[in-house]
């Protein structure tokens, strides 16, 4: 910690840690609505937490609790969070040829694992150098777990105090959803898998148990085979 | 509403804490650097496309397994709105939840 302090005096280093803190704290506001989301469906204060401090990977978890909170079995949240987590594992994968530079002991990587989520693995692959993408994984992972968790904290604090119907607030998941959804929607693959994944998911869910709809949008990733980009 | 006991909601948090942190682990300390196929590669990267997408009209068209048309599209047109004007997260859903309140008021 001492030296990510003392780096402060490098122009390079000042720059990627004030963009991490930056997005840090930008996704604490995320985190906000995500407490109040969660405990407006149903799941209690210290769930909301628990969820924020060991999934740690925010559209698994919106989309866990918007499962549960619309009458879906848990199976079905589960299931749904999952596969928005498996992108999580290409990161990864990605992560791992500067692991080496990264976290040295086996288990500091071990730790470092549950940092792997898209931010830190986008800020840590932008630096040129692996000392830069050391700082920009460690102070972007650990940032980004401090603003969240508060965050999570106090919407779910703030969201078990009012009403949520009242306040319109279950419109707080799908207007996270589409905030979430519009980078995706950048490349013409990504446009062909949220029409084919919405339209499958309204045609299946009257006949289908709530939140299995979820799983069946998820064979619109198929458009993927053979298209190239 | 929630239908499952709280105590049950527990044992999918763990699952899925557990599962997240596999999966993030088993690509950054096991596998090493190996190269996906390319298709595993993009098929996996349009998951979010197609769940995200799902996501939204669940939660703005449907009430347990009905579709309904409710106050929410309000809020849902709202956020399409902002969101692509790239207002910020909180502003959307600000914007959002007061469109629906407004009309669930009136």
């Amino acid at each position: 910690m001492k030296r990510v302090f003392a780096s402060l005096n490098e122009p390079e280093l000042r720059r990627v840690v004030v963009s991490s803190l930056t997005l840090g704290a930008a996704v604490g506001v995320f985190a906000l609505s995500f407490g109040v989301a969660s405990v407006s469906a149903g799941a209690s204060v210290w769930q909301t937490c628990a969820l924020s401090l060991f999934v740690f990977t925010g559209a698994s978890q919106f989309s866990a609790m918007s499962v549960v909170g619309a009458g879906g079995s848990l199976a079905a949240a589960f299931g749904g969070a999952v596969l928005l987590a498996a992108r999580n594992f290409v990161y990864g994968l990605a992560l791992s040829s500067s692991a080496n530079s990264m976290a040295k002991s086996l288990p500091r990587r071990l730790f470092a694992a549950h940092f792997v989520i898209d931010e830190t693995t986008a800020l840590a692959l932008g630096q040129e150098s692996p000392r830069l993408r050391k700082v920009a994984f460690w102070t972007t992972g650990l940032g980004l777990f401090t603003f969240w968790n508060l965050g999570t904290l106090i919407g779910a604090l703030a969201g078990s105090a009012i009403d949520p119907q009242k306040f319109g607030l279950d419109i707080a998941f799908p207007a996270a959803f589409i905030v979430m959804l519009m980078p995706h929607l950048r490349s013409k693959l990504g446009r062909q898998a949220a029409v084919l994944g919405g339209a499958l998911c309204l045609v299946s869910i009257s006949f289908l148990p709530v939140g299995v709809p979820i799983l069946i949008a998820a064979m619109a990733v198929l458009v993927g085979v053979r298209g190239d980009n | 509403m929630i239908t499952e006991a709280p105590a049950n909601l527990w044992i999918m948090i763990i699952a899925l804490a557990a599962s997240a942190y596999l999966l993030k682990m088993f690509g950054l300390v096991v596998l090493g650097s190996r190269q996906l196929p390319k298709v595993f590669d993009r098929c996996l990267g349009l998951i979010p496309a197609a769940l995200l997408s799902a996501l939204v009209l669940k939660d703005t068209f449907s009430l347990g397994q009905s579709l309904v048309v409710d106050a929410r599209v309000a809020g849902f047109a709202v956020a399409v709105v902002a969101a692509w004007r790239r207002a910020p997260l909180i502003v959307v859903v600000v914007l959002a939840a007061t469109a629906t309140a407004l009309v669930r008021a009136v």
